[in-house]
C-alpha cells in the first residue's frame, strides 16, 4: 500500500486535474446507468439532488452541516498522509472527541456560563481525539502495530464505549436505550441565525483548520519534515529530523481536529444535541476518500470535501420526493471514488508506460 | 545459438542509454561485455532478455530476426538471464526453485526434476543439494542453481550481468570453468562485467561500451591498455594525495565490541585525527558496517566507549552524534540519503535542521543554487532528486553535510559511479580533510582504498584481522588481506 503522491510539476498537475476531472464525468455516467436501472430518470434525480443542495441560501447552510465535520477530519489526515500514515483510526477519534466534549458539558451544564461550557467542551473534544490519535501512533511506533488495524481495532473500541456510556453510567433517566444520552438545552447549542440550521462557528473552525494545514504543510519546517518523513523515514531520520515525535504529533494533531468535528456533532446548531452511537456517521471514512482524491492536495480537499456534502444532504430529497433511497446519495459517492480511484490508477500506468 | 544485436537504440528520457549499438556473438563463444558502470550493458542486455523493448533495432537469433517482448519469451526462444541478485524464493528449498519457473502441465514430475537437477550439477562440478532451502546458500551457489535452472528450460544463450561482484574466488574459479564448458557445448555466454582482468581471462572475443555507443572490439589476447583507452577514452593515472597534516583525535574507540544478529565485532581500539582518512576493507558483511553504524550513533555498542572530539557519547542518541558534528553517508543514495520526491531545495532547507517554524523558501533557493555550483551538481534547485544520475546525487549529498563535520563515515562512496564522478567526489572529500573533517569510508575497490586512505583496517569475518598504512601497501597484499591470507 502506497501513499498518494504529490503533484511533481505544474504541467502534471494540469493534467491530473483533467483525468480527475474525466474520472467525475464517468461517475455520473455510472449513475446514470444505475438510476434508469431503477426505473427514475437521472435528470431529475440530480435536480432534486442539487434543489436539494442549492436552492436556497438556508439548503447551503444544511450542506455546511456535513461539510464540517469533512473538512475538520480532512485538514487532520492532510498531515497523518503527509508522514505516510493511514491514520484509519479517525472515526473512532471524532467519537472520543463526542465523548470528551459531551463528559464536560454533562459536569459542567448546570454550574458555569453556557459559552464557557462550550468553549472548555471544544478543547476537551480536541483532547479526546488528540489522545486517541496519539494512542493509535504509540501502538504503531513502539508496540509495533500497524496503524490500520490498529486504529480499525481502536474504532470499535470508541463505539463500544459510545454504547456503554449511553446503556450505562450516562443513560437517561428512567429508560437507557441505544437512542443516546439525554439532550442538552437550547443553551448548549451552537448559535445560528434563524432558519439556518448551521451556526457561523462550524464552517469557521473548518475554514481555519484548512488553512492552518494548508500553509503549514506549505511553508513550515514541520510540514516540510512531515513529508521528508512520509517519503523516506530512513533518509529523514539520518538528516535529523527527531521522527517518532514528528509522527505522533501528526496523530495528535490529526486525533484533534477530528476530536473538534465530534464536539460539533454533539453541539452543532442541527446536531442531535447528545452522544449517540455511530455519532461520527461515517464523516472520518468520507474525509480519507477527500483527501486520496484531493490526491493530499488542501486546495482540492476543500470543493471535493464540499461536493459529496452536497451530495450526501441534496440525496435526502431523494426519498423525501420521489420515496427513492437517499442511499443513492451514498452511491453516488462511492461510484465517484472508484471512478477517480481508476483514472488515478491509469495515469500512474501511463506515466511508467512513458518513463 | 547466434545472437546479434543490430543498431540498438534506447532512451531514458534525455539520456541514451544505447545509441546505435550493435553486437555479435557466434555459437560456442563467450563474449565479453565491458565498460563502466552506466556504459549501457545492463539496458542493452535487457533488450536482449525482454525486460525492456528497445526503441529501434533488431535481435536476431540464429539469423532469424525475432520480437522479445518478456524474459518469458526470451527463455522460450532459448536466451536465459542471469541477474546480478539472484531472482529466486529464499523460502523455498532448491528443488522448488529449480521447478519453479517451469512451464506445463498441472503434475508436477518432482522425481524427474530432481534427476534433471542433479545431472546438470554434476555436469558443472556443482554441489546443489536439492532439499536445502535457498536462503541458507551462498551467492554463489545461488547462482549455481540460477544457472542449472536456465539450462534445464532450454536457454542456449547465456546472459550473465556482473556474475562475480559477490561471491569467493573458489565459487568465481567454478563458475569460469562452468562456462568454459558451455561454450564447448555449442552454447553461447555472454558475460557482462566492469572487470579487466575477468574478462581477460574468460573470453574469447569482447565488446566495449562507453556512454551508451560501442567504442571497441577485440579478441584475445588482449593488451589491457587498449581496453582501459576503448572504455574510459584515456588511461586515467589517479592523482596523488597530498598528506594533510593531522590534529587532534575527533573519534576514539575504546575496548569496542558490537554485535548484530548474526555477526559480533570484539574489542576494537580506534583513534583518528582530524583530517585523517581511514579505509575499512573486507568482504561484504564482515564488521565493517557495523563499526561505521557504532562510530555513527546508530548502533549502540554491547560495550566499551566511542568518543567524539574527546567527549564520551557511548549509547547517546544518534541526534546528540550529529550535533557533534558526525555525519553518515550510507550506500544507498535513495534509500537511506536523498528522499525521492523532493526537490534539491527541499533538502536543503530540510538539512539546515533550522529551529525557526517558517521556512524562508527563497533563501533555500538561493542556498541550493550556491550548492549546485561549488559541488558541481548538473541539476537546479528544483529538480528532484531521483531524477539525477548517480554522480550527482552522490555530491547533491555531499553538499547537504554541514560545513563544520568533524567525522564523515561513508558506504561505498563512489560505487556505482564513473571514474570522472568518483575524481571530483574525492575531490571535494579531500578538500573537508584539509578543514579538519576526518573520514572514514568502506569501500570494496581495492584501489579506492589504497589511493584515498592514510590507513586501512581490514575486516575478516567480524574482527580486524590487519591495519596497514595505506602508501605502503600494495593491491596484492590488500587482496589477500581481505581474502583471510596473509595474517
Amino acid at each position: 500500500m502506497t501513499t498518494p503522491s504529490l503533484p511533481s510539476s505544474s504541467s502534471e498537475g494540469l493534467r491530473n486535474s483533467l483525468l480527475r476531472l474525466s474520472g467525475i464525468i464517468t461517475a455520473f455516467l455510472l449513475t446514470a446507468i444505475v438510476l434508469v436501472i431503477i426505473g427514475a430518470s437521472p435528470l431529475d434525480a440530480a435536480n432534486l439532488i442539487a434543489q436539494g443542495a442549492f436552492s436556497s441560501p438556508e439548503k447551503i447552510a444544511f450542506v455546511l452541516t456535513a461539510w464540517v465535520p469533512v473538512m475538520l477530519c480532512a485538514a487532520g489526515l492532510l498531515l497523518t498522509f503527509s508522514a505516510g500514515m493511514w491514520n484509519i483510526g479517525i472515526e473512532g477519534q471524532i467519537v472520543l472527541g463526542a465523548i470528551f466534549a459531551t463528559g464536560v458539558m454533562r459536569i459542567l451544564q448546570n454550574s458555569a456560563p453556557p459559552a464557557v461550557v462550550l468553549v472548555l467542551a471544544a478543547l476537551a473534544g480536541l483532547l479526546g481525539g488528540a489522545l486517541w490519535g496519539v494512542l493509535a501512533g504509540v501502538l504503531k511506533l513502539y508496540g509495533n502495530v500497524n496503524e490500520i488495524f490498529g486504529g480499525l481495532g481502536m474504532n470499535f473500541i470508541a463505539s463500544s464505549l459510545t454504547v456503554y456510556l449511553v446503556l450505562g453510567p450516562w443513560k437517561r433517566p428512567g429508560i437507557g436505550s441505544t437512542s443516546g444520552t439525554a439532550p442538552f438545552p437550547p443553551k448548549l447549542w451552537l448559535p445560528a441565525f434563524n432558519g439556518f440550521q448551521v451556526s457561523p462557528v462550524e464552517p469557521a473552525l473548518a475554514v481555519i483548520a484548512i488553512l492552518a494545514v494548508f500553509l503549514a504543510l506549505r511553508g513550515t519546517y514541520f510540514g516540510l519534515r512531515l513529508k521528508a518523513i512520509g517519503k523516506n523515514l530512513r533518509s529523514a531520520y539520518l538528516a535529523g529530523v527527531p521522527t517518532d515525535r514528528y509522527l505522533l504529533l501528526a496523530f495528535a494533531l490529526c486525533g484533534g481536529l477530528a476530536g473538534l468535528a465530534g464536539w460539533v456533532l454533539v453541539c452543532g446548531a442541527s446536531a442531535r444535541h447528545n452522544l449517540f452511537p455511530l455519532i461520527s456517521s461515517g464523516y472520518g471514512f468520507l474525509a480519507i476518500l477527500v483527501v486520496l482524491l484531493a490526491n493530499l492536495s488542501a486546495v482540492w480537499s476543500v470543493p471535493i470535501s464540499f461536493f459529496f456534502a452536497a451530495i450526501a444532504m441534496g440525496s435526502l430529497q431523494l426519498s423525501l420526493q420521489r420515496q427513492l433511497d437517499s442511499s443513492l446519495g451514498g452511491v453516488i459517492q462511492d461510484l465517484l471514488v472508484l471512478s477517480i480511484l481508476v483514472t488515478q490508477g491509469l495515469q500512474a500506468r501511463l506515466a511508467k508506460k512513458k518513463g | 545459438m547466434k545472437v546479434e544485436l543490430q543498431k540498438i537504440c534506447k532512451s531514458f528520457g534525455s539520456l541514451k542509454a544505447n545509441d546505435n549499438v550493435s553486437l555479435c556473438v557466434e555459437a560456442g563463444t563467450i563474449h565479453g561485455l565491458l565498460g563502466e558502470n552506466g556504459a549501457g550493458k545492463s539496458t542493452l542486455m535487457k533488450v536482449l532478455t525482454g525486460f525492456i523493448t528497445a526503441d529501434s533495432g533488431q535481435i536476431l537469433l540464429d539469423n532469424v530476426a525475432v520480437q522479445v517482448t518478456s524474459p518469458v519469451e526470451a527463455i522460450q526462444r532459448g536466451v536465459g538471464m542471469l541477474y546480478q541478485d539472484p531472482l529466486d524464493f529464499p523460502a523455498l528449498t532448491v528443488l522448488d526453485n529449480f521447478v519453479l519457473g517451469c512451464p506445463g502441465g498441472v503434475r508436477l514430475d518432482r522425481a524427474a526434476a530432481r534427476r534433471a537437477l542433479q545431472t546438470l550439477a554434476a555436469q558443472f562440478d556443482f554441489t546443489l543439494d536439492p532439499d536445502a532451502a535457498v536462503s541458507a546458500l551462498s551467492i554463489g551457489e545461488r547462482q549455481q542453481l540460477e544457472i542449472v535452472r536456465l539450462l534445464w528450460l532450454g536457454a542456449r544463450a547465456l546472459v550473465l550481468d556482473e556474475p562475480t561482484t559477490a561471491i569467493s574466488a573458489q565459487q568465481k574459479a567454478k563458475l569460469f570453468g562452468a562456462l568454459r564448458k558451455l561454450a564447448e557445448q555449442g552454447k553461447t555466454v555472454i558475460f557482462v562485467s566492469h572487470k579487466l582482468e575477468e574478462v581477460e581471462e574468460l573470453c574469447h572475443e569482447v565488446t566495449v561500451l562507453a556512454r551508451g555507443r560501442v567504442t571497441g572490439q577485440a579478441h584475445g589476447p588482449y593488451s589491457a591498455e587498449q581496453l582501459v583507452r576503448m572504455m574510459f577514452g584515456q588511461v586515467v593515472t589517479l592523482r596523488k594525495r597530498t598528506p594533510v597534516p593531522l590534529g587532534e583525535p575527533v573519534l576514539q574507540l575504546d575496548d569496542l565490541t558490537i554485535s548484530d544478529w548474526r555477526l559480533e565485532v570484539k574489542g576494537l581500539n580506534l583513534t583518528i585525527r582530524a583530517g585523517e582518512v581511514i579505509g575499512l576493507a573486507g568482504l561484504e558483511g564482515s564488521g565493517q558496517r557495523l563499526l561505521l553504524q557504532a562510530a555513527s550513533g546508530l548502533r549502540h555498542p554491547t560495550s566499551g566507549k566511542v568518543s567524539i572530539c574527546g567527549k564520551d557519547l557511548t549509547g547517546q542518541p544518534y541526534i546528540n552524534f550529529l550535533n557533534a558534528g558526525v555525519s553518515f553517508m550510507p550506500a544507498g543514495r535513495l534509500e537511506e540519503g536523498l528522499i525521492a520526491g523532493m526537490t534539491i531545495t527541499e533538502h536543503v532547507a530540510l538539512a539546515q535542521r533550522s529551529r525557526e517554524f517558517v521556512v524562508n523558501w527563497q533563501q533555500a533557493e538561493r542556498s541550493a543554487a550556491q550548492r549546485i555550483k561549488d559541488y558541481n551538481i548538473k541539476g537546479r534547485p528544483s529538480s528532484y532528486v531521483e531524477e539525477l544520475s548517480g554522480g550527482n546525487q552522490q555530491r547533491t549529498l555531499l553538499g547537504l553535510l554541514s560545513s563544520q563535520l568533524n567525522l564523515l563515515l561513508m558506504e561505498h562512496p563512489t560505487r556505482g559511479l564513473d571514474l570522472e564522478s568518483s575524481e571530483s567526489i574525492w575531490g571535494l572529500l579531500l578538500e573537508r580533510t584539509r578543514h579538519g573533517t576526518a573520514i572514514m569510508f568502506a569501500s570494496a575497490d581495492l584501489d579506492e582504498l589504497l589511493d584515498r586512505s592514510d590507513r586501512i583496517l581490514v575486516f575478516f569475518s567480524g574482527r580486524v584481522a590487519a591495519a596497514v598504512e595505506a602508501p605502503s601497501t600494495s593491491a596484492e597484499q590488500l587482496g589477500e588481506l581481505i581474502g583471510g591470507r596473509g595474517v
